[in-house]
């Protein structure tokens, strides 16, 4: 289809000669105009969400709204606090499970078994579960932790956040062990290292600054999301006391104060808003400036 | 060793997701059976479960969401692609696209509810006032419905779109656009006759995939949409989507209502994973073909 396509003629080639080139240098105009009005069309959407995360955002910031708790329904004053505290910590839990699971895994895929069957069922899976939606994560750490523990729980929160993040970390950790150039291990192996040896003192460190970059991009998507917390961690009016107790994040708190009819409710979210975008933005400036250019 | 065992977790966990999600549904798969597909009614109280109007929401939201992001998404994709402007401005416009995919899903869904249901609110009520014959348009117009959604979820999947096809246009050689002008054809002509045609395959793969996105996404479809079972034709009426129904009521549900809950999540992984498989072979596909036209 794509060969035939790009060889033969179109019907306009022929019957060039019948329209005036007047007619085709307008039409040509008219589409590249068209063409850059659509994209700069897409720049206003974005302005309106940035520009109203900022107004709205903005006066209620201050340093109570990272020291005190929410306030009860109707009443203003306070902050969020732990919603602050328990999105940090949810973010740890699922690092602590994906970052170790995911860079061995794609250790394994890249350098032990790069051609062998199971490599290659690793990639698909890991492409696969990149597919799943969110929601399916906070689905199962349900099953899987509320529903035996009988509690919704901060772990039951990161573990969600964990199944989500994985597949960024392992394939973007592949990546960055594909950058070390292969004369690096023939090197190490040369001078008489093992496996081993060669992948922990050469090639991982080497690696690691891709590597951070992959999992500070999972940490912007962890933060942000919502979906998989939602009824897994649940939500609470007070300090995390435990990991094993429900917790407060700022997704799921933007998410419940936005439907309230308190005035003061919906400003906490609008600023939660505001702070998860600084978050989320700072992570992925990190992930891009910081460590990626220093060896490329 | 602990590689190997890394990589074997990595597949038992999609593995065990899957199962857990089946056992659970187990119970509502036995009791409702096919019927839980077909049905019209979903009134936990009474125990009667059917996600037919919730299914026809997932597909009709992701649907029209395409119907305009791919537009959008392609004519981005081809001002990136073309050189209309200097790179440092393309860059611009590439890193805003960009940040559209980083801003979190409650944060459009905030924006929704205070920009979005708006303005459908206020134009819907002229549209089903001029134009309520039609199906598709019938009043009463309400600020919480499936075009509010479809509107937002276009928003969102527009960078997976927009990435996709860029990178599928510029995977056409150009040998073909020098052939092309050589043939006296404009530049247009060109990117409509040689160059779209040729990244077609791939331009598919990004609609396919972005259709995949839409239908997974939760929280912005769940804060608009209005969750409602209710059937109906009109763009401008509450409905409702799988993930939305399981975001407003896994957290209260219990004993069949959970079981009945994993049934339609099972069904929102099959679906999501059918299309995602779908939009990868095409991709890989059109990766393959666009190789041998070098």
């Amino acid at each position: 289809m794509t060969s035939t396509a790009a060889t033969s003629p179109k019907n306009f080639f022929s019957d060039a000669g019948k329209k005036t080139s007047l007619l085709r240098l307008f039409r040509n105009h008219f589409l590249t105009g068209l063409c850059i009005a659509i994209s700069l069309l897409t720049l206003v959407p974005l302005f309106s969400i940035i520009v109203l995360v900022i107004k709205n955002g903005l006066p209620l910031l201050s340093t109570n709204l990272f020291t005190q708790l929410p306030p009860a329904p109707g009443l203003d004053g306070g902050g969020f606090g732990n919603a602050i505290v328990g999105t940090l910590v949810m973010v740890g839990i699922s690092l602590g499970f994906s970052v170790p699971l995911g860079i061995l895994a794609a250790v394994f895929v890249n350098e032990y078994a790069s051609v062998s069957w199971l490599a290659s069922v690793v990639r698909f899976v890991a492409k696969l579960l990149t597919g799943i939606p969110s929601i399916i994560c906070g689905v199962f750490a349900f099953a899987a932790v509320v529903m035996t523990t009988h509690k919704f729980s901060a772990l039951a929160g990161g573990l969600a956040l964990a199944i989500l993040i994985l597949p960024t970390i392992l394939l973007t950790a592949e990546q960055a062990l594909l950058g070390v150039p292969y004369a690096f291990r023939e090197a190490s192996f040369g001078v008489g290292a093992t496996p081993f040896q060669t992948i922990w003192c050469i090639v991982l460190p080497e690696a690691m600054p891709a590597i951070m970059t992959g999992v500070m991009l999972a940490v912007a998507r962890a933060a942000g999301e919502t979906a998989p917390v939602l009824f897994t961690a649940l939500f609470s009016q007070n300090w995390i006391k435990g990991i094993m107790e429900p917790t407060a994040s700022l997704s799921v708190l933007i998410y419940n104060f936005a439907s309230l009819p308190y005035a003061y409710h919906i400003k906490l979210a609008w600023s939660a808003s505001l702070i998860l975008v600084v978050l989320v933005t700072l992570s992925n400036i990190l992930a891009q400036v910081i460590f990626a250019p220093k060896h490329h | 060793m602990a590689c190997f065992l890394a990589s074997v977790l990595t597949i038992v966990l999609l593995a065990f997701i899957i199962g857990e999600i089946l056992v659970k549904a187990w119970p509502a798969m036995i009791k409702f059976g096919l019927g839980f597909i077909t049905g019209i009614q979903w009134s936990p109280n009474r125990g009667v479960f059917g996600v037919l109007p919730v299914l026809i929401g997932t597909v009709a939201s992701s649907f029209l969401a395409l119907l305009l992001a791919l537009p959008l998404g392609l004519a981005i994709a081809i001002f990136l692609s073309e050189d209309f402007f200097p790179a440092p401005v393309r860059q611009v416009i590439r890193f805003v696209v960009e940040t559209l995919a980083a801003i979190p899903s409650v944060v459009y869904g905030l924006w929704g509810i205070f920009v979005v249901i708006p303005l459908v609110q206020q134009y819907g009520a002229v549209l089903a006032a001029k134009f309520g014959f039609i199906p598709f348009l019938a009043g009463p117009a309400y600020g919480n419905s499936l075009l509010t959604a479809s509107l937002v979820l276009a928003l969102m999947v527009l960078p997976t779109i927009t990435a996709i096809s860029r990178s599928s246009l510029v995977a056409v050689p150009y040998t073909l656009r020098e052939g092309s002008y050589a043939l006296g054809a404009t530049r247009w002509e060109t990117i409509l006759s040689v160059i779209i045609p040729t990244a077609a395959p791939g331009i598919v793969a990004s609609g396919i995939l972005g259709f995949g996105r839409a239908m997974g996404e939760t929280m912005a479809v769940a804060m608009l949409i209005g969750n409602s079972q209710r059937l109906s034709w009109s763009l401008l009426s509450p409905s409702n989507t799988l993930s939305a129904l399981l975001a407003n009521q896994f957290a209260e549900a219990d004993g069949i209502q959970v079981s009945a809950l994993m049934y339609a999540a099972a069904l929102l992984v099959v679906l999501t994973l059918g299309v995602n498989i779908a939009g990868e072979a095409v991709l890989r596909h059109t990766q393959k073909a666009t190789a041998g036209l070098r």
